[in-house]
């Protein structure tokens, strides 16, 4: 790297970290400040996380209790894999724009990320539940639990580590899209800095970079915050970082 | 931009689609190049660091760690952070893009070699091969299903990816989609099509990955033990 | 140590040179408080099968994987035809060593030929002879040549463990390093690979290291037996015949277990032991000729004699006065025995058919009959004479 070049970055990296530091950008009343942004990451996030748990989870259930639709639990996945989260963004931003039924801003964003989620949500908490020793689930009826008691009581305690990490995956999946949404949207959150500092060329390029630093943050904490909450809600023994990588490896997607 | 500008137009115009045959192949062909670019070179960078992690096994959980974490960065905020450093272009693209495989490769890798049985091992060290042919002919084969489900997955990862470096200028059938977008009103066609487009390349190179590791593993399809 | 198990055979029972001599063979594990195998002293005969016997974990597969330096000893040397095994390096040392194990440990993704072929290509071998040699393999462990393009997974159990024997021996090696190989394999199938080891042994004269924990495999294959206890320690080392005779200790007693009388029968063929004719009569003799030798046997019943050839029995009371014996309906004799037969096998015949007699024949030839009590002499049991010769012989169930 060249004298001037690497002048160049020191120069960049000043400018990011001066960026960061003005206390105007951590204004908590300002829609353009960090506060916000990030409060309205998370909230598209978190809409979209949830929604798709709903919607995805109890069918899972549902099915995977039953052993049906196996062959569709198992292709969705790649099915989900397969469509670009881009894409898909601007279509429901497209769809949107058409019918008029939810605005342009919130909803689009959310439901496009819901789509994306409800793959690997809804793969995951089947596979968690087919894991399920048979031979528990069948000591299980034996002692006169009825169908809903042994998918309450035993299938989904059993399996719940699993489902966890699917969403845990799908979740950091979501977060890191969700900035995607900002070249479409305003309600891209942190990914708005990012989309605004590449609109400006090389001016923009402070912004940039701690639009970028701001999002890996975000997503890491996103990561590590889930884990946390993962490690209160499930007693010792059944937790196991050996299967969440397993889950990864079955759902994984990048945003 | 508003919703009512985009009224007018069909979300699938097929006279448009006829008369830009060219583009698409044009856009089809560099998504191709980047994901062949990306994939191939995270092949490479994987099948190293595969080898390392399986020579010195407790650089394995370092590895997959760095790995987890490249792969956990929001692919827009991957492009802004290499920016300065590679600036614009198919470099930047292809890197950022080669980040994402390495998790998936390696892991996939590991766990295929993991899983080659203990007793061909023993047999092949007690023929007299050594390390490194052994691993070329023995163990590398037979992890073959695993690492090609591997490649599957990171290359249908990175076609998806791929429309996303778009946003600096490259991108494919993503710049498509993105053209779609900024037009004014908003044409649906370019958006539709290049998503779909997108779609149809991830099932194609799937499946043909899987006619590849079926090809090359004979031995997994005839399984009739008397 | 004590001094009838630090005995091996150097330069006393072998004129030649021994093809495998352990000297002092010790490996210590980490993390073990005691060596799995200590100080380890054996020579291996060239041309012999010695097996390896002891109770699980006393340190075979440990002592067997340190001559092809899979496991690398803590101290002491194994010598190959006189070279210590260190001086060359181990890849090389182990394309003359044939190994065998009990998972066998086929190559899945190489078909039976060219998992036979590995060696051969390890050591450059050109086409045409590694062809012709994968051929000759096959047909030497009974394979059918359309099995050379199949891959492992479509095989038997049995099948796979004698592609092992033959992917072992493709190099034409000197020496066979066998671990268990017929451990996975049903018993049935185990007589029958056991009996085609002995008889490539009989035409390849290889030297065979063999590992089993099942005493009465070490008897059958054993020229000679090495009874390891936990620690790798030797308690005896003696052809299979002279440990049954002679336990060097309490141990060893306790490992041939309550049935080492019986044991020492699977050493010996039928057609050595002392047979009888028994009650047996010419077809042209008369009704009275038969019963005289029947009554002199102690029995009621003659077998009839074709010739050579035992056609067949009946009851003295059946006889007719005026006819010839072969005039008689007769009944077929239920134990008929191979010459070659073990006298545990013959043994066996006899108990479990709850008979008394076998028929010892070699082809179609009668060569004599072989009494339970004859057998029972032979225990050292009391026997209780040839006084109950009066029951039932070998007989058919009636098929009349
Ligand atoms: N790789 C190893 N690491 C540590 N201990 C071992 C290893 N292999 C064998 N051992 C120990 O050495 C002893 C002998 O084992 P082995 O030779 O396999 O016995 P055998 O084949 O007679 O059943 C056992 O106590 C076993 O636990
Ligand atoms: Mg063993």
């Amino acid at each position: 790297m060249g004298a001037a070049e690497d002048g160049a970055v020191r120069q960049l990296a000043g400018d990011t970290l001066t960026w960061l530091t003005d206390p105007g950008r951590w204004d908590v009343t300002s829609v353009a400040g960090i506060p916000f942004r990030t409060l309205q990451h998370l909230g598209v996030s978190v809409s979209a996380i949830l929604l798709a748990c709903v919607l995805a989870v109890p069918l899972a259930l549902h099915l995977a209790h039953r052993r049906r639709a196996e062959a569709l639990a198992s292709s969705v996945v790649n099915i989900g894999r397969a469509i670009p989260s881009f894409g898909l963004i601007v279509l429901f931003w497209l769809l949107a724009t058409r019918t008029g039924w939810v605005g342009t801003q919130f909803w689009p964003l959310v439901l496009a990320l819901t789509a994306l989620a409800l793959p690997p949500v809804f793969t995951n908490t089947y596979t968690a539940v087919r894991e399920v020793d048979a031979a528990t689930v069948e000591a299980a009826r034996g002692m006169g639990y009825t169908e809903a008691q042994v998918l309450r009581r035993i299938e989904l305690p059993l399996a719940s580590p699993v489902i966890l990490a699917g969403i845990r995956i799908a979740f950091v999946q979501v977060v890191a899209t969700t900035a995607i949404g900002a070249i479409v949207t305003n309600g891209g959150g942190l990914g708005r800095y990012v989309v605004d500092g590449f609109a400006r060329g090389v001016a923009g390029r402070p912004t940039v970079l701690a639009g970028a630093l701001l999002l890996a943050t975000l997503t890491l904490l996103a990561d590590g915050a889930f884990g946390l909450v993962e490690r209160l809600l499930l007693p010792d023994g059944v937790r196991d970082d050996a299967r969440r990588a397993d889950v990864a490896n079955r759902v994984g997607a990048a945003g | 931009m508003t919703g009512v500008l985009a009224q007018a137009r069909p979300l699938l115009e097929w006279d448009w689609v006829g008369r830009n045959g060219e583009l698409l192949w044009e856009l089809t062909r560099q998504h191709l190049y980047f994901t062949g670019m990306a994939v191939g070179i995270g092949l490479a960078i994987s099948l190293a660091l595969s080898v390392v992690a399986l020579r010195w096994r407790a650089t394995l959980t370092p590895i997959l760690g760095f790995g987890s974490v490249l792969y956990t960065i929001p692919s827009l905020a991957l492009f802004a952070l290499l920016l300065p450093v590679l600036g614009i272009g198919d470099a930047l693209a292809i890197t950022a893009l080669v980040t994402y495989t390495i998790l998936i490769l390696v892991r996939n890798i590991v766990a295929g070699i993991d899983g080659v049985p203990r007793e061909v091992i023993e047999a092949a060290d007690g023929m007299g091969y050594r390390p490194a042919r052994r691993f070329l002919e023995i163990e590398l084969p037979l992890a073959m299903p695993v690492v090609v489900a591997g490649l599957r997955i990171a290359s249908v990862t990175v076609i998806g990816l791929v429309t996303v470096t778009a946003l600096i200028g490259r991108g494919g059938l993503g710049a498509l989609i993105l053209r779609g977008f900024r037009t004014l009103p908003p044409f649906p066609t370019m958006i539709v099509v290049g998503t779909l487009l997108s779609v149809v390349l991830a099932i194609t190179v799937d499946l043909l990955l899987l006619g590849v590791e079926r090809a090359l593993t004979p031995w997994a399809r005839r399984k009739t033990a008397p | 140590m004590p001094e009838t198990t630090a005995a091996p055979v150097a330069g006393t029972a072998t004129p030649t040179d021994p093809m495998i001599a352990l000297r002092g063979l010790t490996k210590a594990f980490d993390g073990q408080d005691r060596p799995a195998v200590d100080h380890l002293d054996l020579d291996v005969p060239r041309g012999e099968i010695v097996v390896l016997v002891g109770p699980s974990g006393c340190g075979k597969t440990t002592t067997l994987k340190m001559i092809n330096r899979i496991i690398e000893p803590t101290s002491g040397e194994v010598f190959i035809d006189g070279q210590p095994t260190s001086a060359r390096p181990a890849h090389e040392l182990r394309r003359d060593l044939g190994y065998v194990i009990q998972q066998v440990g086929l190559f899945p993704h190489k078909t039976i030929a060219q998992n036979i072929a590995t060696v051969p290509r390890l050591l450059g071998w050109d086409r045409d002879r590694i062809r012709a040699r994968t051929a000759e393999l096959l047909e030497r462990v009974d394979l059918e040549p359309e099995l050379a393009s199949r891959y492992p997974s479509e095989l038997s159990g049995g099948q796979r463990q004698r592609v092992g024997v033959a992917r072992a021996l493709a190099a034409d090696p000197p020496v066979l390093l066998m671990d268990e190989p017929y451990g996975a394999v049903d018993p049935l199938v185990r007589g029958r690979l056991q009996d085609q080891l002995l008889e490539l042994q009989r035409e390849l004269g290889k030297t065979i290291v063999f590992v089993t924990h099942d005493i009465d495999e070490a008897i059958k294959l054993g020229d000679r037996i090495a009874i390891l206890n936990v620690g790798g320690v030797l308690e005896q080392y003696a052809p299979p015949a002279e440990i049954l005779r002679e336990p060097a200790n309490d141990f060893v007693r306790s490992f041939l277990g309550a049935e080492r009388a019986l044991k020492q029968l699977s050493l010996q063929a039928v057609g050595d032991a002392e047979l009888v004719r028994g009650p047996v009569v010419a077809a042209d003799e008369s009704a009275t000729a038969a019963r005289s030798v029947a009554q002199a046997e102690g029995v009621d019943w003659v077998g009839v004699l074709d010739g050579e050839r035992l056609r067949g029995w009946l009851w003295t009371d059946d006889l007719e006065d005026g006819r010839r014996v072969g005039d008689h309906a007769t009944r077929d004799f239920r134990v008929m025995v191979d010459h070659a037969t073990s006298l545990r096998g013959a043994l066996d015949a006899i108990v479990t058919s709850r008979n008394q007699v076998a028929v010892v024949v070699d082809d179609d030839r009668y060569r004599g009959m072989l009494f339970i009590e004859d057998v029972a002499r032979r225990l050292t049991l009391s026997g209780g004479g040839r006084a109950n010769r009066r029951a039932t012989p070998a007989v058919s169930e009636d098929r009349a």
